[in-house]
């Protein structure tokens, strides 16, 4: 790695800290229902929401109410996205006369968008009209993030309240993060990312001519569209010309600002943020990485403002940071090596400050390079975002194990917006725990005592996901129609398998994509796997934030573990890694390990 | 317990139908307008123009198989190459044999149309873009392909360093990103310096 790489990598940390900071105090005061700033604009738009929807937003909801709400809303929502898919042939705003999507498709997506996975089985650009981009799943990008971070609040309410069953209202919540959040982030990125070249238009696709036309071949069909056979049964080929080329067209900014601030991900075209339509230039791609972070970053912050204790928040995002530091750089670093066996073809995979970037770059953009490619691999999946800039099925198997691990640990590097944070404080629990069992005293957390109801939920949250990533890969790996999608040999067949599995059932959305996820065996059970990640990881932290609420504060003694100091911070993180790689590391030996070893076997020297 | 459960069907049903008419139509389209007026050129898909004919976007690459033209990197969209409607990677393993053997086919390909260049491959003029709509290569994947051009064209090689060199677009700000070379806009240049020099030998 070079020292432009190292310095790119610390610019991005830097800003991110910098912007992080006031967003995560104006994002307390914001659920808090203090003054922010932008009362005055947002207020009126918000008490209209509230007189037409008929929400009482002073009402207080008890943890199962709270989480009875968050249910209905995202059943509507996905409900919504599914019947706007099965009915956009019939709808407007569609210029590529799209049909309407098939109904596992339909399915899969409408889990995929609800539950802030935004697991794409479908190819933007050659599925979805404009009305479903945006009617749909924008509608749902801010929706999802705006309930993960909803959930969030009500468990720091619960560790800040005391004997009460009162979390909040889950409405006034949900409007407040999308109305003074969301939406005018969003609004400012888009039109920054306009300005650097993402498209934003109603028009259908642009038809421009070739300076050289390109001859191609294809199989040749008679007049019935029957493929044509030669005596020995091999398909016919046929030479076509072709002058022009198609340039997709769309309201795209809109749709890539959201999905990178929500930690959604979806992307407008096929190949998300790779494309040169979603992220057109090294500006882009920076403010694209930072907001990936932005939110999950600056979240932390806010936790420390609503408890009265920012060393609390400071603590856990160091101990984030600990752990994504060196991952990220052991991928740099094994990305930067590239791949073994083309060097021996005489490429040349050399990094040259100005010239060239080098290291394996099947499946990156020339503008991102390595560095900008892996950074966000690493990021995307720590966080629950899952855009991509890069294809990372054509990651080395090392490059590849990192951003699979990151989702591994739970996604709590980090994490999704509202979903990292409550995971990471799930953990937290539990080595609270382990720290009181260690030294025979009583756990506590900020001043409440944490006993083994509190213990068996957050338990249930943590050891959901690892079941349902391995029951689905071992599923996948031992039935026809699971194998039957592999696009790569050998090792990596198993580890496009477990890399969908670990996706969907973390709702990140990224993907070893060379996989064919869109059969009904993928959309269906996928779409089960999204839905239990998401939903019934939230009961258990619902739980615990009515359980917290209803305890007293128990003052600070000599006898209580201050949680904020690097002796819990190694706790923590020891517990988080011991955690993620007790459960998958004999999966990810399987995988991208044999085929490390494979490889550098085969070719290394 | 039943009426309160009707009643929240009802905001549900109320907020998600107000939050779908503001986030995923009033957003859109107040977003489509500024971006309109302010960036006009940008949000309609940074188009560029040859005698008034639509010849390509800045930012989505076209395929240049003609030894005369710097290529750009290799595309895994289907059924042909930089089909800008069905964007995808190859998203084949390090490890695939197909994947092998195809960076081995491209590699024979150049060296084939131009024996005489015994550098190394730069990786990225082999492996296919991400988006497989990758308009720019590396500097160094565009000096490689110097010999081959002169060749087929017939001109100086001084004069397609410096055309080179002229198209190479540093690091943002000097840090962000890598360099690189617009395949485009470098072929047209090189069509547009050919006419030129065509026009000033022609001159009695």
């Amino acid at each position: 790695m070079t020292g432009n790489g190292f310095f790119q990598i610390g610019l991005s940390f830097f800003i991110l800290l910098i912007l992080a900071k006031p967003l995560g105090w104006y994002m307390a005061q914001v659920y808090e229902n203090k003054s922010c700033g932008l009362n005055t604009i947002i207020s009126p738009v918000e008490q209209l929401f509230y007189r037409l929807c008929g929400i009482d937003p002073k009402h207080e909801m008890d943890w199962k109410n709270y989480l009875s709400t968050m249910l209905l809303f995202n059943l509507f929502g996905l409900l919504a996205v599914y019947a706007i898919q099965r009915f956009q042939a019939y709808l407007p705003l569609n210029p590529q006369s799209f049909p309407s999507v098939d109904p596992k498709l339909a399915f899969n997506t409408a889990t995929s968008f609800a539950s802030n996975t935004n697991w794409q089985a479908y190819g933007g650009e050659t599925t979805m009209s404009y009305l479903t981009q945006m009617l749909a799943l924008t509608v749902q990008n801010f929706l999802s993030a705006a309930t993960g971070m909803s959930l969030l609040v009500a468990l720091i309410r619960g560790i800040a309240r005391r004997e009460t069953k009162n979390l909040g209202n889950f409405w006034a919540d949900t409007v407040r993060g999308i109305l003074y959040i969301l939406i005018p982030l969003s609004f400012i990125f888009a039109l920054i990312l306009v300005s650097q070249g993402v498209i934003q238009n109603f028009n259908s696709n642009q038809k421009v001519s070739l300076i050289q036309p390109i001859h191609y071949q294809q199989p040749a069909n008679d007049s019935t569209g029957q493929p044509l056979k030669d005596s020995n049964n091999n398909p016919i080929l046929e030479t076509k010309e072709l002058t022009e080329q198609t340039i997709p067209m769309g309201p795209v900014a809109s749709q890539v600002a959201i999905k990178q601030i929500g930690s959604n991900g979806g992307g407008f075209f096929n190949t998300n943020s790779a494309h040169p339509f979603e992220n057109p230039t090294p500006v882009t791609n920076f403010l694209e990485l930072l907001t990936i972070l932005l939110i999950p970053v600056a979240l932390c912050f806010s936790f420390g403002v609503m408890i009265n204790d920012k060393r609390q928040g400071w603590a856990i995002l160091l101990a984030m940071f600990i752990i994504f530091i060196p991952f990220m750089t052991l991928a740099v670093v094994s990305e930067q090596n590239g791949n073994p066996a083309l060097t021996s073809m005489g490429i040349d995979q050399t990094v040259q400050q100005d010239l060239h970037a080098g290291g394996n770059m099947e499946g990156k953009e020339t503008r991102f390079g390595i560095v900008n490619s892996v950074l966000w691999a690493v990021s995307t999946t720590a966080t629950s975002n899952g855009s991509v800039n890069s294809m990372h099925d054509s990651l080395t198997p090392l490059g590849g194990l990192v951003p699979m691990w990151m989702m591994h640990l739970g996604e709590v590097i980090f994490g999704g917006v509202g979903s990292g944070l409550y995971g990471m404080l799930m953990l937290v629990i539990i080595t609270v725990f382990v720290a009181g069992l260690m030294v025979g005293r009583t756990p506590e957390y900020l001043g409440k005592k944490i006993e083994p109801y509190e213990m068996k939920m957050a338990s249930i949250s943590v050891l959901i996901m690892p079941l349902i990533v391995l029951l689905f890969t071992a599923i996948g790996t031992v039935t026809t129609s699971g194998i039957s999608s592999i696009a790569n040999p050998g090792a990596h067949g198993f580890s496009e398998i477990l890399y969908a599995f670990t996706s969907m059932g973390n709702n990140n959305g990224s993907a070893f994509a060379g996989l064919n996820a869109n059969t009904s065996f993928y959309n269906v059970i996928g779409g089960i796997g999204m839905l239990i990640a998401r939903y019934w990881i939230a009961i258990p932290t619902l739980a615990i934030a009515g359980s917290l609420a209803q305890k007293k504060t128990i003052p600070f003694s000599a006898g209580t573990l201050p949680t904020h100091t690097p002796l819990f911070i190694t706790l923590l993180i020891g517990v988080t890694i011991i955690v993620g790689a007790l459960s998958f590391f004999p999966a990810l030996a399987l995988g991208p390990i044999v085929e490390q070893l494979m490889l550098w076997e085969q070719y290394g020297n | 317990m039943f009426k309160n459960c009707k009643k929240q069907i009802i905001i549900a049903l109320k907020l998600l139908g107000l939050f779908s008419i503001l986030t995923g139509l009033i957003y859109p389209a107040v977003v489509t307008l500024f971006a309109q007026l302010l960036f006009p050129w940008q949000a309609n898909g940074s188009l560029i123009e040859l005698s008034g004919e639509k010849i390509g976007s800045v930012l989505i690459g076209q395929s240049f198989t003609d030894p005369k033209y710097f290529w750009g990197r290799p595309s895994a969209t289907t059924p042909f190459p930089y089909n800008g409607i069905n964007s995808t990677g190859s998203n084949l393993g390090p490890s695939n044999p197909d994947f092998l053997a195809s960076i081995k086919d491209r590699s024979v390909l150049l060296r084939k149309l131009d024996p005489t260049n015994t550098k190394l491959i730069p990786v990225d003029l082999v492996t296919a873009s991400g988006s497989g709509l990758d308009p720019e290569i590396s500097p160094l994947s565009a000096f490689y392909q110097v010999s081959r051009i002169v060749k087929a064209r017939n001109m100086l090689e001084a004069d397609l360093t410096k055309l080179i060199q002229t198209f190479t677009t540093a690091r943002t700000f000097g840090i962000l990103g890598e360099p690189r070379v617009n395949v485009l806009q470098i072929n047209m240049a090189l069509d547009n310096l050919k006419r030129n020099n065509d026009r000033t030998t022609s001159k009695p």
